[in-house]
């Protein structure tokens, strides 16, 4: 009443190209956010980051880029991927209303700590959704993350690679 | 039970001819209690002795009629008042009348089909069982034995290989292949996962086997998934051109045939899950069936009778008392 040993050797595999094996890999992209600046004063006074991006991935046009982007702006890139993409886009760190309010102790919204409580989430924030292979079609977190300004006005539409 | 307890009772007891000899096997239970079970196989003979005992030696009992079945049922979960009988055989064991002393009855349901395997799930179940009943005005007295019945099929004669390129445009495309589309129960699954681009951050790769239940018709379906496996292949970031082997033992699993919609009831079916996982936790998928089904545990002699026929004239030996091979107990389905 013997079974018959079933057969578990591999299937057949084709050796790997050394160059891909011990290259680069394909899937490299970095995103920091750092080196905050607070700009102006009064009422108009506002803190931007610095947005720097290395990759080699094809969908991205330039393989290195660094832009100045400041809160409202990550706001807008999330609320345009909502809109656009079928992600569910991660959430952005808070608004901080409340440090906003006339007669707090302290710095507010300025204050060091808060800022690179700040960094830390918009850091994490935009390498989520840079990562998404949805969010990579679309035109808005290109613009983000690569022009040198946002354009509020522009036409919303897909990236295709050539 | 007659209300001033005076009246005379009986306890039934069923018992197989074969109960030393026959084989069990487990079978989990609506609420998860494993319990054993007589085996039984398409077209076997049940036979055996229905015991009735008087509760009250001396006492008469008066009765409708003695009779056994032998039942093969349907029973959906969301519609428990009815049952689906596709086998239903009777067999009068005494005629209305009455007993003056414990008796035994033989029965035999010769050559039984039974078409179907048992089955216990989240919302059907298809049994087997005998049901002995001794009839009476008020209420009769009734015995259930229920049995297990596998049905057995032999090697598929086509088992080709599931072999399929998938992906997302210019992020990540791999090929999979599983080196069959119908496994046994024991079977191994041996295949590979080979890379052909890779542009995302994947952090580890599983296979699930998935057991999907789907009961009710038409406008009705419900469709119950349950996750049986979940074994991680690979652990790391692969490239181009790398390929990840799978080898999956079925054995260790808790399955069954895949039953392809019983008596237009249900079905039971079987899924393979590729799922890779990146750094964020996003999970890429992709699912493909399999076909599942119940090797016999008796060698196979494969010799039609013709072929053993020619093979004894060239041994030169054509005594009739060479033995032809038997058939074995495995049904092609």
């Amino acid at each position: 009443m013997a079974d018959t040993i079933a057969d578990t050797r591999r299937l057949y595999t084709k050796p790997q190209n050394l160059n891909d094996a011990y290259g680069p890999p394909s899937n490299f992209l970095e995103i920091d956010v750092s080196n905050p600046q607070t700009i102006g004063v009064g009422r108009g006074k506002y803190t931007t980051y610095e947005v720097r991006l290395k990759t080699n991935l094809p969908i991205f046009k330039l393989k290195e880029s660094s832009v100045r982007r400041r809160y409202s702006d990550f706001e807008w890139l999330r609320a345009e991927l909502e809109r656009e993409s079928k992600v569910v886009v991660p959430p952005l760190p808070g608004k901080a209303l409340i440090r906003q309010l006339p007669f707090r102790g302290g710095d507010g919204i300025f204050e060091d700590s808060f800022i690179e409580e700040r960094r830390q989430g918009l850091e994490q924030f935009l390498n989520k959704v840079a990562g998404h292979p949805l969010a990579q079609n679309e035109r808005c977190l290109h613009m983000f993350l690569q022009d040198e300004s946002v354009d509020k006005n522009y036409t919303p539409s897909k990236v295709r690679q050539a | 039970m007659s209300f001033f307890g005076f009246g005379q009772s009986a306890d039934i007891d069923i018992v197989l001819n074969d109960a030393e000899t026959r084989k069990k096997a487990e079978h989990k239970s609506e609420d998860g209690r494993k319990d054993k079970y007589f085996l039984f196989y398409d077209g076997e003979t049940v036979s055996g002795k229905v015991n009735v005992t008087l509760k009250y030696p001396g006492k008469r009992l008066e009765h409708n009629g003695i009779k056994i079945e032998f039942v093969g049922q349907i029973e959906l979960y969301y519609d428990r008042g009815n049952h689906h009988e596709f086998v239903s055989l009777v067999k009068d064991l005494a005629r209305p009348g009455e007993i003056t002393q414990s008796q035994t009855f033989d029965f035999e349901f010769t050559h039984v089909e039974k078409p179907y395997e048992s089955y216990t799930g989240q919302n059907v179940k298809l049994r087997y069982f005998l049901r002995a009943t001794v009839s009476r005005r008020l209420n009769d007295i009734s015995k259930e034995l229920d049995i297990v019945v596998h049905t057995l099929s032999t090697y598929p004669e086509l088992n080709s290989s599931i072999k399929m390129e998938v992906g997302i445009e210019d992020c990540l495309h791999i090929e999979f292949e599983y080196n069959k589309s119908k496994y046994h129960l024991k079977d191994v699954i041996v295949g590979k996962i080979y890379f052909l681009l890779v542009r995302i951050k994947i952090r580890h790769m599983e296979i699930d086997i998935i057991k999907r239940e789907t009961t009710g018709t038409g406008p009705n379906v419900y469709h119950e998934n349950d996750t049986i496996a979940k074994y991680e292949i690979m652990d790391g970031a692969p490239v181009r051109g790398e390929s990840i082997p799978i080898r999956l033992f079925l054995a260790g699993y808790e399955m069954t045939p895949t039953m392809r919609d019983i008596n237009k009831k249900f079905s039971v079916r079987y899924y393979l899950n590729l799922v890779l996982i990146d750094e964020e936790e996003r999970r890429y998928f992709k699912q493909q069936e399999i076909t599942l089904w119940r090797k016999g545990d008796i060698v196979r002699k494969s010799m039609s009778h013709q072929a053993a026929i020619s093979s004894q004239r060239f041994e030169g030996s054509s005594h009739p008392e060479k033995p032809l091979p038997q058939d074995s107990r495995e049904d092609d389905s």
